[in-house]
């Protein structure tokens, strides 16, 4: 129950619920006794009935219980009516304990356990339920419980929904009961049950959150239901491309000079491709690659996700351009079908249903380009990217996602949800929501559309910042995510920021520096970028960086970063050899959360040597978060300066985990 | 009821206090009087309990409605003394409490048909309910006479008389407004937010705590006009007319300062939503604010003589009094003479409103004689206010799916010139008040005048039930498949216009309030105890019940 404050206990009541103790022990270890020498005569059981009466919270006895009907059934003849008796008799013993406890886990369970038996009372149960549902509403157990009952009765959904209509209806704080409409419309929508078509359940279910939400906003059970229907909105169940590198009809330039190791295996390319959720399934046999170019008939594809994890957004494939006999000057088509043969699987279990395909044009050069050995420089070398417009777009072009969706009531009913909660008097929840419904009308909309509310977005999560400094992290990340949607939106703002740089083979540069990003999004659109500024942001973690394949610099300097656990995601990019994360916070908190939730793998070990045999570097224990990111980076210039785990001995056990490294802190390091 | 039954002379013949009348205020009286220790009798004229308050069957109310509103017969013969009186006996009469009273019958067999006839609890003080939290529901529990009492909820409350037609269900909670269909979202919003300030405010004055940031109204406001509060809150006006008439239940169009003899001010108005809101949820097994006691009203005044014949109170019914016995040298109060003749004293004495001293006996009595019946002497009705009315037995409901229910036409609803708001109350058989196809409809109207208060009423009727003809002019060719008649059929119907009179205290004689014009006991209530108060004195009405069993007792209220 709600609301209710805790009672402080006279002395007397002590005494009593002393004396309650220590006969609940006396009880307790006769029961324990018998449960030891497996004994289940009546008396025996009498006793744990007694004792569950009394402390329903008592599993070990739940459990002997179990043990003892077991006993009970191998014992009688399978004669229904005596099964009946002795399951009837465990059903009245959890009702009396659940009147003592309402939330006894174990009493609940026991309750499943009796019902699968096959008892046949379970008619009576939901009556039973009724009952303790009027007394307790919100009461998570019973409504678990009931689902479980419904499940076994084959109550229809339909019929649930009703009961979830009348407990609403008589309190519509009931987060339970909102939560199990929610359940029961995913079901009844997912398998598009008569009457329960998306198009026009969902703006009905809108229509019955609004009372809630206009009646009390200060209630957050509606918010969470309206929240859930904005997802059930914007999301489509079904996986969708939403972006590749190469895109669609671009041209890419090659170099057949082996000696450029600007991808890290020579004489190949990196093939992205990139989901709107993660995946399962990427394989040459459900992406098929029709190209000229040899050697690539069994491509492998990887998914950019943390170790061990089969599902990703962003699959990876190495392409080979050069063969044993080099072809110079020569251009050659690439297709790429995606979805042809099914096996592409949502974690959520849905296939990719929409073929799609693209093609796109690699030219091979024959030019011997140089080996950039010098210092990168995030200062010089850079030109405005003079690139046409249609240019960019063809870069950043993506339009899979939208031309899939029926997105016609979608968007209708976002629409009448902003013009709702533009009325809806200022609250913070309501900014919120307001903010949210702009963003999923940008995700939604075409493209001819967006860009129109992100200062809205922005300036609302920037109140938002001010009105609920509780929340301030959340909101910070919310609008740094809208401000990367807004700049990647638009190919006047994109185009601003990109650069290309001279010393290295103008390799596409884009800045995205000073602007108070805390969080990394949009990535999708921004595949083909070679160099990334993120310097002067308030960034503490690269999460979503490792779909950038092509990156080979990146400049965190002057961020927020708190350890090299935070750099993990960069692990993944086999091309990056230019790394600057000086003046971060990197050593300087001695209790790192990040640390503390992930304890070193090697605190406990005495080994020195690592999974393939390497002799670990001396130090490894004390950096053991720095050994595990860098060892799998091929950096050749590396900033650390400016933090507080910056020094001699640091400097010395990177030169042993990173032997390639050729400038650090912008020193060359004598070979 | 000149054929009195032979009764036995009572025995004793002094007590502390003698009560004439059954109505609330003087059972209440009895009640409290008994338990703090005074010897008491407890009379009354009508063969049953509660006097106006009563429930009655239809023939014994249209008997009484009828007896109660005729000029008063000619007092009896004062019957032969047995032996010269020591006391100057001035002669008491009955004056009329109603007026203008009109019966109907629609359908003879609800009066001829035995499973019928006997089956009507019909209350004369109708429409009237008890707030949850209301100080009669407390007087009872404190009392202990909740004991004798069962009460259900009414099932829902409407606004109606909009341009529509339909009646709006008054969105009184939380849920009801959730659930309401009529209320737009920003209307919604705007009266949940005018219910948290009153909740703010009740919590911020109820609370020992002084918190600084509570949202409280502030004085000024609280001294203002309640309409202008409304307004500043930015009610739209139909929920201002939901909130004023439906929840405050006022009877005067506030927006009219004219004729509205008493502009409510906020603090009032806040009371009176206070009342409503924290009678939801007093009782767990009560749906609603409003209560309704099963088998009528009449088991109210019941209820409280019953806890005053536990505490020892005398009772007869059927014994109307005809006599005052005054001190012939001092023109103190010593007495009365009963219609049986036998003289009975008493240091004090309560009288049923209706009771009077007739007017040949005033002009022979000195001016301390008169002054010590002050109380009791005709006088130019100060308030013109009366109240309007009406019963209506009607088969099947107003509204699909309700069966008890109060429904509420404010000012100027139903026809430009309505003066003040109606109230209508339905209920059915589940009350045990009438038999189960048919319900009970309480109409009521504060009036200046007989005709203004039941033209008033007749129009609230008109648009809730079919237009009936009576019996002998109804011919077979009545087209029964106009769309419009989903309306009940009236079968029985009464109007009568009731005075007001307010109880009084007159030292050694004092006067009970007459039933009021509003929904609930309340002022009925506060005046019997502040008559308890004068009498009595400064003690607590029913101090000594308040032990832990009598308390746990208690509880037993409002099983339904």
């Amino acid at each position: 129950m709600h609301g209710r404050p805790r009672k402080v206990y006279k002395p007397e009541e002590e005494a009593a619920s002393a004396a309650k103790a220590a006969k609940l022990r006396a009880l307790q270890s006769q029961f324990m006794s018998y449960h030891h020498n497996k004994i289940y005569t009546k008396e025996a059981v009498d006793l744990s009935t007694k004792l569950l009466e009394i402390n329903p919270e008592a599993y070990t006895a739940w459990n002997y219980r179990k043990l003892a009907v077991e006993d009970k059934l191998s014992r009688i003849e399978s004669d229904p009516d005596l099964v009946k008796t002795i399951l009837d008799e465990e059903l009245s013993v959890v009702e009396s304990a659940l009147k003592q406890n309402f939330k006894s886990y174990g009493a609940w369970h026991h309750r499943k356990w009796v019902l699968s038996k096959g008892h046949s009372s379970i008619g009576n149960e939901l009556r039973l339920l009724d009952k303790f549902q009027k007394l307790d509403t919100r009461n998570f157990h019973a409504w678990n419980y009931r689902r479980f009952v419904v499940e076994l009765t084959n109550r229809s959904e339909q019929d649930e929904l009703q009961y979830t209509d009348v407990m609403i209806g008589s309190d519509f704080s009931n987060y339970s009961a909102w939560h199990n409409r929610s359940v029961l419309l995913s079901s009844l929508l997912a398998r598009k049950v008569d009457g329960f078509l998306p198009n026009k359940k969902i703006p009905d279910e809108y229509n019955l959150v609004h009372d809630a939400i206009f009646t009390d906003e200060d209630d957050q059970s509606g918010w969470f239901y309206h929240l859930w229907l904005l997802d059930q909105t914007v999301n489509v169940e079904t996986p969708l491309l939403t972006s590749s590198w190469p895109s669609h009809g671009s041209c890419i330039n090659l170099s057949a000079g082996c000696l450029n190791d600007s991808f890290s295996e020579p004489g190949s390319f990196p093939l992205i491709i990139y989901f709107n959720q993660a995946v399962g399934g990427v394989s040459s046999s459900t992406v098929t690659v029709d190209t000229e170019l040899k050697g690539n008939e069994d491509l492998v594809w990887e998914p950019v996700s943390k170790k061990n994890s089969q599902v990703s957004c962003v699959w990876v494939a190495r392409l080979k351009y050069m063969s044993s006999e080099p072809c110079f000057r020569k251009e050659y088509k690439v297709k790429v079908r995606i979805g042809d043969s099914p096996g592409i699987v949502s974690s959520r279990g849905c296939n990719f249903s929409a073929p799609y395909e693209f093609i796109f044009t690699a030219h091979v050069h024959d030019t011997l380009e140089e080996s950039q050995g010098g210092i990168v420089s995030w200062t010089d070398g850079f030109d405005i990217w003079d690139a046409e417009s249609k240019d960019l777009n063809s870069l950043v072009n993506l339009d899979q996602s939208n031309a899939q969706l029926d997105s016609k009531w979608r968007q209708e009913a976002i629409a009448e949800e902003i013009d709702l909660f533009r009325e809806l008097p200022d609250s913070k929840i309501g900014k919120l929501t307001l903010a949210r419904l702009l963003m999923a009308k940008a995700m939604i909309s075409d493209a001819a559309v967006k860009g129109v509310h992100y200062n809205e977005i922005l300036d609302l999560y920037k109140d938002l910042m001010v009105l609920d400094s509780s929340h301030y992290q959340y909101y910070k990340d919310e609008h740094s995510v809208a401000l990367l949607r807004k700049v990647t939106s638009s190919t006047e703002d994109l185009s601003g920021r990109l650069f290309r740089y001279r010393n290295m083979n103008n390799s596409v540069c884009l800045r995205l520096n000073n602007l108070s990003l805390s969080r990394i999004a949009s990535v999708e659109k921004l595949l083909f970028v070679q160099m990334l500024d993120l310097s002067h942001n308030e960034l503490h973690s690269t999460e979503g960086l490792e779909a950038m394949q092509l990156l080979s610099c990146l400049n965190l300097s002057h961020n927020r970063i708190r350890s090299f656990s935070a750099l993990d995601s960069l692990r993944h990019l086999n091309q990056l050899r230019v790394l600057n994360v000086s003046h971060n916070h990197i050593g300087e908190h001695s209790v790192d959360t990040t640390r503390y939730l992930c304890s070193s793998p090697l605190s406990n070990s005495e080994c020195t040597r690592d999974e393939v045999g390497r002799q670990m570097p001396s130090l490894v224990t004390k950096y053991w978060d720095a050994y595990f990111v860098l060892r799998d980076l091929n950096l050749k210039q590396l900033d650390i300066t400016g933090n507080a785990i910056a020094g001699d001995e640091f400097r010395s056990f990177v030169l042993q985990v990173v032997p390639k490294l050729v400038w650090i802190d912008g020193k060359k390091l004598e070979s | 009821m000149g054929d009195l039954p032979p009764y036995p002379p009572l025995d004793p013949t002094t007590y502390d206090l003698i009560i004439v009348g059954t109505g609330v205020s003087e059972s209440i009286l009895a009640a409290a009087a008994s338990s703090s220790g005074s010897s008491v009798l407890h009379l009354d004229p009508n063969p049953f309990y509660g006097s106006h308050f009563a429930s009655l069957s239809l023939p014994d109310l249209t008997t009484f409605l009828h007896s109660n509103s005729l000029p008063p017969p000619p007092p009896p013969p004062p019957p032969p003394s047995h032996d010269p009186s020591d006391f100057l006996s001035v002669d008491l009469v009955n004056r009329s409490l109603y007026s203008s009273v009109e019966i109907t019958t629609f359908e003879s067999s609800i009066l001829d048909d035995e499973r019928y006839s006997r089956r009507f609890n019909v209350d004369l003080c109708g429409p009237r309910v008890l707030f949850c939290a209301d100080e009669s529901i407390n007087l009872m529990l404190k009392s202990g006479s909740n004991n004798y009492v069962e009460f259900k909820s009414v099932d829902a409350s409407f606004v109606g008389g909009d341009s529509s037609g339909e009646l709006r269900s008054v969105p009184d909670s939380r849920a009801a407004i959730f659930r309401d269909k009529s209320l737009g979202l920003q209307e919604k919003n705007l009266l949940m937010k005018f219910f948290k300030v009153v909740q703010a405010h009740l919590a911020a004055a109820s609370s020992t705590e002084i918190d600084e940031t509570a949202v409280t109204i502030t004085d000024e406001d609280m001294e203002s006009p309640f309409v202008e509060f409304l307004a500043k809150m930015c009610l739209p006006p139909k929920i201002k007319s939901i909130i004023l008439y439906g929840i405050a239940m006022l009877d005067y169009d506030q927006d009219n300062a004219e004729t509205c003899g008493n502009l409510l001010k906020t603090k009032e108005g806040v009371a009176r939503l206070a009342l409503y809101i924290t009678s939801i949820g007093r009782f767990s097994n009560a749906l609603g604010a409003l209560i309704y006691p099963i088998y009528g009203q009449g088991e109210i005044p019941q209820a409280f003589c019953r806890r005053a014949a536990v505490k020892g109170c005398i009772y007869v019914l059927r014994m109307p009094i005809t006599a005052l016995l005054l001190d012939k040298e001092t023109g103190d109060y010593k007495g009365v003479r009963l219609a049986t003749g036998q003289e009975i004293f008493s240091q004090k004495l309560i009288l049923d409103p209706c009771i009077t001293v007739g007017l040949e006996s005033m002009s022979s009595l000195t001016d301390q004689q008169k002054e010590t019946v002050r109380v009791l002497v005709p006088k130019a009705i100060s308030s013109k206010e009366r109240v309007a009315r009406g019963i209506c037995i009607i088969r099947s409901s107003v509204k699909a799916d309700v069966s008890n229910a109060l429904v509420v036409y404010p000012p100027k609803s139903l026809f430009p010139e309505q003066l003040a708001a109606i109230r209508v109350l339905q209920l059915g058989s589940g009350l045990a008040v009438c038999p189960a196809d048919m319900h009970v409809l309480y109409l009521s109207t504060v009036c200046d005048n007989d005709d203004q208060g039941k033209a008033a009423l007749l129009s609230a009727m008109s648009t809730l039930i079919k237009p009936q003809v009576p019996e002998n002019l109804q011919s077979e060719s009545v087209v029964e498949n106009d769309p419009a008649e989903a309306k009940p059929t009236v079968l029985w119907r009464a109007l009568y216009v009731q005075e007001l009179v307010k109880g009084e205290f007159g030292g050694s004689i004092s006067s009970a309030s007459s039933p009021d014009g509003n929904l609930n006991y309340n002022e009925i209530v506060k005046s019997a105890v502040e008559l308890y108060e004068q009498l009595i004195g400064g003690e607590e009405l029913f101090k000594e019940e308040k032990t832990p069993e009598e308390e746990n007792d208690a509880g037993a209220e409002n099983e339904d």
